[in-house]
């Protein structure tokens, strides 16, 4: 069973979701943070880091002897990170996705391919939790193959929580294709529902069965709700707004630690998500 | 010496447009003889490296010059990489463009003069 827990704007809890939802589990458990620019799960979870490897992509490098220039690498390039100038090729790294169509075509057989680091992903244990998180390095702009590389350590033995990155972006798709259901986490506010209305269609369009929670869910208005009803969108679980729930999270401690009383329902949302995703048939990513 | 201008339209009234990578034509004119061409920008809609393909189509045309409003970063650099020399222009038609770089009115860019993506807009 995999299970992510996105969220269509940044700020909604998502984290203290995921978070929650592996602690009140406990066992067999394993949790992926794919939000690799800014993973902070690991803040709430502390887990103990004994693996680390980097993740890279193959990047073109030229050979100035056997090229003559006659631009073929440009031409294909899908990302225009290649320019062929007045006996120059460029290559622009913040452009290139290591695709590798370049070197395949070369004519000339100029174009071999480096290994260029973009991040790392880091293994451990958090108390039972297996614990995989993926980190950009600064400045990069390609997500998607360290949320790949986060992914490809999905044990199916286990019960998987994924956080994703906020947004409907490639990396979020990464992420979250292949899961067998996805939490989506809203706020009942304007921009909540906005944001959660893009990732809807998102979800839809991937065939990811869903459902919704709603954080702060006693401020703002009804619209989410309505919209839930009208779209026959299961809400999972509503969390109110609460100070103690505020502090814990400010504090880098899961609130259900504190709040007792929210760990059977943690448990009672995964049954309602076992019950959902009953008959649902898919394919599960590699 | 051919010159190329970033234009919005394929005549030498129309108006010089500002993006380099994301403007519709360019128009390439003979300093000497006004004799021009106007090709048209393939990458204007791509959704990144549209400078660097820019680029690649003016420096393929062989000109000396580019007369245009802003050139991004990588934009620049691929320019760079030929001897091709950037001069800026904030308005007016091309045929007023050119007349400004033949009275050498015009500014040359030293570096790119906006961020990447300047010229994408709004999604
Ligand atoms: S395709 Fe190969 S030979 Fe041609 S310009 Fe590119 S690197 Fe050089
Ligand atoms: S590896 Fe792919 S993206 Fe990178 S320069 Fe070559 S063709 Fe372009």
């Amino acid at each position: 069973m995999i299970i992510s827990v996105a969220s269509g704007k940044g700020g909604t809890g998502k984290t203290i979701i995921a978070t929650n939802l592996a602690l009140s589990l406990n066992k067999n458990i394993q949790f992926l943070d794919c939000d690799v620019e800014e993973p902070n799960a690991y803040l709430f979870l502390n887990p103990k880091i004994s693996k680390t490897e980097p993740v890279g992509i193959p990047f073109p490098v030229v050979d100035e002897k056997k090229c003559n220039y006659c631009g073929k690498c440009a031409e294909v390039c899908a990302y225009n990170a290649i320019a062929v100038v007045k006996n120059k090729v460029l290559i622009f790294p913040e452009l290139c996705h290591g695709c590798g169509g370049c070197s395949f075509l070369c004519p000339q057989n100029a174009i071999s391919e480096v290994n260029k680091p973009i991040g790392v992903i880091e293994q451990g244990k958090a108390g039972q939790i297996d614990f995989v998180h993926g980190i950009l390095n600064v400045g990069e702009a390609l997500h998607t193959p360290v949320v790949r590389a986060v992914k490809n350590k999905i044990n199916n033995s286990k019960t998987t929580i994924i956080d994703v990155a906020p947004g409907t972006s490639c990396p979020v798709i990464e992420a979250v294709k292949g899961t067998d259901f996805c939490i989506l986490v809203t706020e009942p506010t304007p921009f909540g529902l906005n944001d959660l209305i893009l990732a809807v269609e998102m979800l839809r369009k991937l065939g990811v069965p869903f459902g919704v929670i709603i954080n702060r869910a006693d401020v703002g208005d009804k619209k989410v709700e309505k919209y839930c009803k009208e779209e026959k969108i299961p809400v999972l679980m509503r969390i109110p707004l609460d100070r103690e729930i505020a502090v814990a999270y400010s504090n880098g401690i899961p609130f259900i630690l504190q709040k007792k009383e929210w760990k059977p329902r943690f448990k009672n949302l995964y049954s309602k998500i076992i019950k959902l995703t009953v008959g649902t048939k898919k394919g599960r990513q590699k | 010496m051919k010159v190329a201008i970033s234009s919005q339209g394929d005549n030498l009234d129309s108006q010089v447009d500002a993006r380099f990578g994301r403007c519709n034509y360019f128009i390439i004119i003979d300093s000497e003889t006004g004799e021009f061409e106007a090709v048209s920008n393939q990458a204007s809609g791509a959704m990144g490296g549209a400078g660097i393909q820019s680029a690649q189509t003016v420096a393929g045309k062989d000109v000396k010059a580019i007369i245009t409003g802003n050139v991004g970063p990588n934009a620049f650099q691929t320019l760079k990489a030929t001897d091709i020399k950037i001069y800026g222009v904030a308005s007016g038609t091309a045929r007023e463009a050119i007349e400004k770089y033949k009275k050498g009115e015009l500014q040359e860019f030293s570096d790119s003069s906006v961020p990447g993506h300047f010229g994408m807009g709004k999604l």
